[in-house]
């Protein structure tokens, strides 16, 4: 980067030296996440092809695995992750008015939310562990279902913990904004980076979306 | 603009900004990044160069002396992993696209410039990653990673090869993101999108594919490394798994993949081809269109490589009629090459002869393509040297030629410095000479029976054999030739104008080599793009 | 992505939460029903409604320039091909009576 040249120009501090202006320069990030937030979508597409494929092959089994897995716990983490959505986009919306308190409250609280789910969701890995419900050696079929059960688990296993690693990565980022807000890092004119962590943090909590009734609820009605 | 301007050696440009090893490795001026990726994939393009001369070596003789069939599957594994992912897919994009993007678009410099020097990085830890793996541990699945045999039958480092190219992944994600936000945010006043060179255009297709396809691969892989370390089934048929779901996974993303090869090589001919000709391109829109509409169909057709693989008969029928579809945009920037080429003033210089071996090349290529994608003869020649020769029509005399002949094309701009001339016109023919020997006769080996991947082979076929083992040495020659030239020329050759072939594009009309932030000032766009008509056939026109 | 798009949307999302929360609790409540062949599609369908609602209020979708909403269309799209183009050749195998069931 030649600061040198930069600094020749009386611009604001947050533009970057190759772009006419803060304008240009933030539509060029949101553009950019957004293109990024596509990639995923393909990224967990790969894996939405194999539950319908599989799901379509072996229904009764699929319906069956799904019954096992805790409708209660599946629900508490779908609310605890839109509560957590809501904190984030108030968390942008207080960036962009300048609440440096708000701000590092909202992130703070969004990150708490995002640690109950992960936390939620240690329960129920523990659950299925203890269950032999783990694809692997140590599987056991569970009782009245067809062997390919084992083949949804492992499809529950390949989703859920990719989401987990994303929620992971999204409270990472959550607490580096947080500390950058503390400094004042952020104005009304200047948060993109807290725009960008807020579209990861939403589309996470979308792929969940989905997730919570292609796992939990395929089988319900048949109980 | 036409500034005149000092020596190179006395002024600044982006080469002698500043010094020593940290000033390249935490550079964030695409120019410099271009370059760091011109090294990396020219390493790995050597070691995969290795693997093949190995590969034909072994095959000299029908018995298997050389290598034994182990040795011979890493062989063409590292082979094909170290051509595919490390060179083929990111050599274009990284090295010219970097380098002229902002340039031909009139920008400073990509949109992301730090992102963009992650790219690199995460291609060389992913290329490294890879490279150990395949050299230390040994892959022997081929670079197609059949599941289940990659999943629970192969002995080899299946996982960190997965491991690295995944990395390697998010770095091809990352550098398409890059471009198609510098296009659609950086381009300079009065540069609309019909006024945007054919590169841009071209280049803007390969990353919808880099974007959306890369993601798909990425799972893929991830779910082989999870079956192999934690027993997973998603593959696996004695869990109730699919082998042939794997083979659509992969193929939706290695399928555009090789138009993620050949979309960069026809932008590069687009260039060559209008500048030597001096004439205006033939139908500039349908040149742009096609390189859009094959990104898009390339997603449509992957079946075509599953016509055996126990895929559905219909689905069967689907992609093959669909694979036909794509031979028509191809064909439309055949036609338009040629047309423009007609009755221009063409001058036969080093990259036009590689642009024309290109178009020459990858129309063979093309139409051995839609033999292979009817269903009937596909099921005839699948896994023969016939589909190796095909595809080495397209990626060698098509991407390679393309990619020899641009980086020849804009070696000036890029060093400053004037190549050989004798030389290069010697090793464009050297290369295309050796290029049909070694490949030419594995058309005929395969139509007449002989499978790719055995490391012996019947007697009968020795003869073919021979000649592709020879052609292949003077191949090698041939981009031995260009590689010392090419180091020679930066230290010792003449200086180089601006513009030394006299072309249009904002790219030549900032000195060679560029200032670091590309342009002394903003430059303004005013007419469109390869506007070789003299003052005087601009009149008659009128 | 305004400025004011931020500030003024501080009503719609309070709204947006209260519907996503409802949703959840009507997907929960419908998989409990015997619908037969209308439980996933139900299920999806509420699933893309509280998606649509992130994506365009949260996200501020609603309020993006043109070409961020070809981005997610061309997204989708390509989403779309994956799955249907998979899918067609697992539906259509059992048509030759040669590949069993």
């Amino acid at each position: 980067m030649s600061d040198a040249h930069a600094a020749a120009h009386a611009t604001p501090p947050e533009l970057r030296h190759h772009f006419v202006d803060l304008e240009a320069q933030k539509e060029a990030s949101s553009l950019g996440m957004w293109m990024f937030l596509v990639t995923e979508v393909l990224f967990f597409g790969g894996m939405f092809t194999a539950y319908v494929v599989y799901r379509a092959s072996y229904r009764r089994a699929f319906e069956g695995a799904s019954n096992l897995l805790d409708i209660r716990l599946g629900a508490f983490n779908t609310a605890v992750l839109i509560l957590s959505s809501l904190t984030m986009v108030l968390a942008v919306w207080a960036a962009s008015q300048g609440k440096k308190k708000l701000i590092v409250l909202f992130l703070l609280l969004t990150m708490l939310l995002g640690a109950t789910f992960l936390g939620v969701k240690v329960v129920e890995y523990k659950q299925k562990f203890d269950h032999h419900e783990v694809p692997g050696a140590h599987f056991v079929v569970p009782k009245g279902l067809a062997p390919q059960s084992e083949l949804f688990f492992s499809l529950y296993f390949c989703m859920t913990g990719l989401h987990a690693l994303h929620m992971i990565i999204g409270i990472g980022l959550l607490a580096w904004l947080a500390a950058k807000a503390r400094r004042g890092a952020f104005t009304p004119r200047y948060y993109t980076p807290v725009d960008m962590v807020g579209l990861y943090w939403h589309f996470v909590d979308i792929v969940w979306i989905f997730l919570f009734p292609l796992l939990y609820l395929l089988g319900r009605n048949t109980l | 603009m036409n500034t005149s301007t000092a020596p190179a050696s006395q002024r600044v440009h982006y080469l002698n900004a500043s010094y020593g090893v940290k000033s390249w490795l935490l550079t964030t001026d695409h120019k410099r990044i271009a370059i760091l990726y011109l090294i990396g994939v020219t390493v790995f393009f050597a070691i995969g160069g290795v693997a093949a001369a190995l590969i034909r070596l072994e095959l000299l003789t029908p018995a298997g002396d050389v290598l034994q069939a182990e040795t011979y599957n890493k062989m063409f594994t590292t082979h094909g992993v170290m051509m595919i992912f490390f060179f083929m897919i990111p050599g274009i994009p990284g090295v010219l696209g970097n380098f002229l993007i902002p340039l031909m678009i009139g920008a400073k410099d990509v949109a992301f410039p730090r992102l963009n020097l992650l790219s690199w990085y995460l291609f060389m830890i992913g290329g490294l990653t890879a490279l150990w793996a395949v050299v230390h541990g040994g892959v022997d699945t081929g670079w197609t990673f059949y599941t289940p045999y990659s999943t629970v039958y192969s002995n080899g480092w299946v996982v960190v090869t997965a491991v690295g190219i995944f990395i390697s992944g998010f770095s091809s994600i990352l550098t398409g993101l890059n471009f198609v936000v510098t296009i659609h945010t950086m381009r300079a006043p009065g540069m609309t999108w019909m006024r945007m060179p054919l590169f841009c255009w071209g280049m803007y297709a390969t990353a919808i594919i880099q974007i959306l396809g890369t993601p798909v691969i990425a799972i893929t892989l991830l779910l082989v490394a999870a079956e192999r370390l934690f027993h997973l089934g998603i593959f696996d048929p004695a869990q109730g798994g699919d082998p042939v779901l794997f083979q659509h996974l992969f193929w939706f993303y290695s399928h555009p993949a090789v138009y993620l090869m050949i979309l960069p090589a026809m932008a590069i001919i687009s260039e060559l081809v209008t500048a030597f000709a001096r004439k205006p391109i033939f139908g500039y829109k349908f040149i742009a269109g096609s390189s859009v509409a094959i990104a898009v169909l390339s997603f449509l057709v992957w079946g075509h490589h599953m016509f055996v693989s126990g895929q559905s008969v219909y689905a069967g029928l689907v992609f093959s009629f669909l694979s036909f579809m794509v031979a028509i945009p191809s064909a439309i920037k055949v036609f338009n090459w040629t047309a423009t080429l007609y009755k221009g003033s063409v001058s036969y210089q080093t990259p036009l002869l590689y642009a024309l071996g290109f178009i020459g090349l990858f129309t063979f290529g093309g139409l051995t393509g839609l033999m292979l994608a009817s269903l009937g003869l596909d099921i005839h020649v699948h896994d023969t040297y016939f589909i190796v020769a095909h595809f080495h029509y397209i990626m060698v005399g098509g991407t390679i030629m393309a990619y020899l002949g641009g980086l020849h094309y804009w070696w000036p701009k890029i060093s400053g410095k004037l190549y050989p001339e004798y030389w290069s016109r010697v090793s464009a023919w050297v290369i295309f000479i050796g290029f049909n020997l070694t490949f030419f006769p594995q058309f005929i080996v395969g139509y007449l029976g002989m499978p790719r991947r055995y490391h012996a082979y019947p007697d009968e076929f020795q003869v073919l054999n021979v000649m592709s083992t020879a052609g292949a040495s003077i191949l090698g020659i041939g981009y031995v030739i260009p590689l010392v030239y090419f180091f020679y020329s930066w230290r010792y050759g003449k200086d180089a104008a601006d513009n030394p072939w006299g072309a249009t594009g904002l790219e030549w009309e900032t000195p060679s080599p560029p200032p670091t932030e590309n342009f002394p000032e903003t430059p303004v766009v005013t007419g469109r793009p390869y506007d070789y008509r003299t003052d005087e056939e601009e009149k008659a026109v009128v | 992505m305004s400025d004011t798009a931020h500030g003024s949307g501080l009503g719609s999302y309070f709204a947006v939460f209260a519907a996503l929360m409802t949703l959840t609790a009507l997907t929960v409540w419908a998989a409990f029903q015997h619908l037969g062949a209308w439980n996933t599609p139900v299920a999806l369908a509420i699933a893309v409604a509280k998606a649509f609602l992130v994506a365009f209020v949260f996200m501020h979708l609603r309020s993006s320039p043109r070409r961020t909403l070809l981005v997610v269309a061309a997204g989708l799209l390509w989403l779309a091909f994956l799955i249907v183009i998979t899918v067609s050749d697992y539906l259509t195998r059992p048509w030759l009576p040669i590949y069993g069931t």
